[in-house]
């Protein structure tokens, strides 16, 4: 931002501030507030509580919260895998089949989450792919929403990668499967974690697709968000959404403390 | 760092290379990119041992060129052997090559010690060997004490330092270098350019392929060099002789930026001191010139006359000696020497005044010479004078290629 002035910096900065105090910061302290609330007939709540904390860790949330980690984990690690392997099995295509291929896999985030849903619950539920009612499908679900990312991700990073160290590893002789262990993936590790947190992320968060499949038995958080805040409980639904932000976030705290060694030197 | 460690670990690398070494060998190489010619029927043949330097404008194709011989392009047509051996099909990981590329390319992700063992590592070589043979390199390139370094924690004249050692880790008997010096700076630029000529005294059997558009480094550390312009190889000779008698324009300009005056051989051959037939008489507008005679130069002929700005002198010499005279037009001061720079369209014929503006060649002559106590002055008519030993002819067909 090419604002020089001490005052014309700081009231650019004061702007800034206020624009995403509105936009992020707002829903995030009313949703706090009424996680912790018993009433809410004011300005502000009343009555406040960490009851529906409570309740939230014990019972059937508890067991939601879980089973979207495993979802999250699950998805994203095979999108991890599966898109990191598209990426570098096309990376040498012609850019004409590159784009058809980019625009494949991006078009699932480019439709209704609930229409992918749709067309998964039809694909699906009749011999011999029945996966109708099972947890595969809200796991399949989730991945094909996310591996747009992962695949992207690493697109990214092997178009940034210079090809001179690939090229001097094959020239030490390294054959191509040691190359891509001992070098190309390596390098490519902060965009691998990156693919990795931003599908967790959607993940925990996606309830339109997962809405449309999940099985009794396979019941995630945001899909139990949704049923209590219809029900009307929205206190309660609250404090499952503090719990599943907090969740995510400790996981990607985590996530982007692995150490990569992967940094360009400088200069 | 030219400690005895360093000749031993050396010379157990040189005893150790398989013995003699192997020479590279272009046949006929075009490489094209999406359709586009880069390299053209390129031939070159490099010795064992040999140290050759590829220069060439930027763009020239001297890097394709080193690519088509570690496998990094497959050339359209044409073969390229490593000794005895035909690599154009092989990929480049069964080439046995050492590589340095021009940004040294260290892996980031692994310590000094990790990048110099990586091809022996790739080779499945023993963890005894491996821990030996990167002391060993580290040790010749005098980076002994920076093995558990990442590469961001150094210097650019320690990461080539490294890069070399990583090429020679594998033992190669052909060593590839892509401009190794150019990142760096001048003082450290010559330093590394001592040390790669004592590298290769100690590995007498590697051979070099050594690609800049530096001449300086070409003329320092090369037993050979090759001149190359727009994917063609348009010179290559042994490095002195090629700087001394150039054979066409191009490398005359490009190796040492030669003075070329456009001259007409006279009818009447040899007079004075060229009773051998070695030299010939030229006429550069009014004024009679002697120089070295050239093949394809006939009497009569039209052709250039090659003089480098350092054989030029101010003073004049008791032998035989060709003298012109010019307007001073600029003088430049470099510390250690003086530039001068002399008009001498003044003093010419009018008919080749004529000629030259059609020509590219122009009637301006360069001289360096040692500090001058009393420099001339720009508008001063200045003479100055050359050996006939030192002036060089260079066919009119050659000029144009
Ligand atoms: N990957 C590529 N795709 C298409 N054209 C290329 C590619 N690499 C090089 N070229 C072209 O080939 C020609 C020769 O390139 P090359 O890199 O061999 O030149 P060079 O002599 O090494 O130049 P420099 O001194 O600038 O490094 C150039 O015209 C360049 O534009
Ligand atoms: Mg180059």
């Amino acid at each position: 931002m090419l604002v020089w002035s001490r005052t014309g910096r700081a009231g650019a900065w004061g702007v800034l501030a206020l624009l995403f105090g509105v936009v992020y910061g707002v829903p995030l302290v009313m949703i706090a507030l009424a996680s912790i609330a018993g009433q809410w007939n004011g300005a502000l709540p009343s009555h406040l509580s960490l009851g529906h904390y409570a309740e939230a860790l014990d019972g059937d949330s508890a067991a939601q919260l879980r089973v979207s980690i495993v979802t999250g984990a699950v998805a994203s690690a095979v999108a991890m895998f599966l898109g990191s392997w598209a990426a570098l099995a096309l990376r040498n295509l012609r850019p004409a089949p590159r784009r058809l291929f980019d625009m494949v896999f991006f078009l699932p985030s480019a439709v209704p989450s609930v229409s992918v849903g749709l067309g998964l619950l039809v694909a699906f539920s009749r011999q011999p792919l029945l996966l109708n009612g099972t947890t595969l499908i809200v796991i399949i679900a989730h991945f094909v929403l996310i591996s747009a990312f992962t695949y992207g991700n690493v697109s990214a990073g092997l178009s940034r990668l210079p090809p001179e160290f690939e090229l001097v590893a094959a020239s030490l002789g390294a054959r191509p499967g040691y190359r891509l262990r001992r070098v190309t993936l390596p390098l490519l590790t902060p965009y691998l974690i990156a693919a990795f947190s931003l599908s967790f992320a959607m993940s925990m968060g996606e309830v339109g697709a997962t809405i449309m499949v999940y099985p009794p038995g396979w019941v995630t958080l945001p899909v139990g968000i949704f049923a209590l805040t219809d029900r009307g409980e929205v206190f309660a639904g609250a404090a499952l959404t503090m719990l599943l932000a907090i969740t995510t976030l400790i996981v990607l705290l985590g996530l982007s403390r692995i150490p990569t060694k992967a940094v360009t030197r400088q200069g | 760092m030219a400690s005895d460690l360093a000749l031993d670990s050396a010379r157990s690398v040189a005893r150790s290379a398989r013995e003699p070494g192997s020479g590279i060998c272009f046949e006929d190489v075009t490489v094209a990119y999406k359709g586009t010619v880069v390299l053209e029927r390129f031939s070159l043949t490099v010795a064992p041992g040999e140290i050759m330097a590829i220069i060439g404008p930027s763009g020239s194709g001297k890097t394709t060129a080193l690519r088509a011989v570690a496998g990094f392009v497959r050339p359209v047509s044409g073969r390229i052997q490593i000794g005895e051996r035909d690599v154009t099909d092989l990929p480049p990981y069964e080439r046995d090559l050492g590589m340095v590329v021009q940004n040294y390319a260290l892996f980031p992700h692994m310590r000094v010690d990790e990048n110099v063992a990586f091809g022996l590592r790739a080779r499945k070589e023993a963890d005894t060997t491996v821990y030996g043979r990167v002391q060993e390199c580290l040790r010749m390139v005098g980076m002994l004490n920076y093995a558990r370094r990442y590469p961001r924690e150094l210097s650019g004249g320690q990461q080539q330092r490294v890069a070399i050692a990583r090429a020679l880790a594998i033992r190669p008997r052909v060593l590839l270098l892509d401009e190794p010096l150019s990142a760096l700076d001048a003082q450290i630029r010559r330093s590394m350019l001592d040390e790669l000529a004592r590298l290769h005294r100690e590995l007498p059997a590697l051979t070099v392929l050594y690609v800049t558009h530096d001449q300086t480094e070409a003329l320092t550390l090369a037993d050979r060099i090759a001149i190359m312009r727009d994917g063609r190889l348009v010179a290559t000779g042994r490095s002195h002789a090629l700087y001394r008698l150039p054979t066409n324009r191009f490398a005359a300009e490009f190796l040492g930026r030669a003075n070329l005056l456009t001259v007409r051989r006279e009818a009447t051959s040899g007079a004075g001191s060229a009773s051998d037939g070695v030299f010939a008489r030229v006429r550069f507008g009014d004024v009679s010139l002697l120089a070295r005679s050239a093949e394809g130069v006939s009497a009569g002929d039209e052709c250039l006359l090659c003089i480098r700005p350092h054989d030029i002198g101010l003073q004049r010499p008791p032998a035989p000696v060709n003298a012109l005279v010019g307007t001073v037009q600029s003088v430049v001061w470099q510390g250690d020497l003086h530039n001068v720079t002399l008009d001498l369209g003044a003093d010419l014929g009018a008919d080749l005044r004529g000629d030259l503006a059609g020509d590219r060649g122009d009637s301006i002559l360069r001289l360096v010479s040692l500090p001058l106590r009393e420099p001339p002055q720009p508008g001063d008519r200045l003479e100055v004078f050359f050996a006939p030993e030192d002036a060089v002819l260079i066919p009119a067909e050659a000029a144009h290629a």
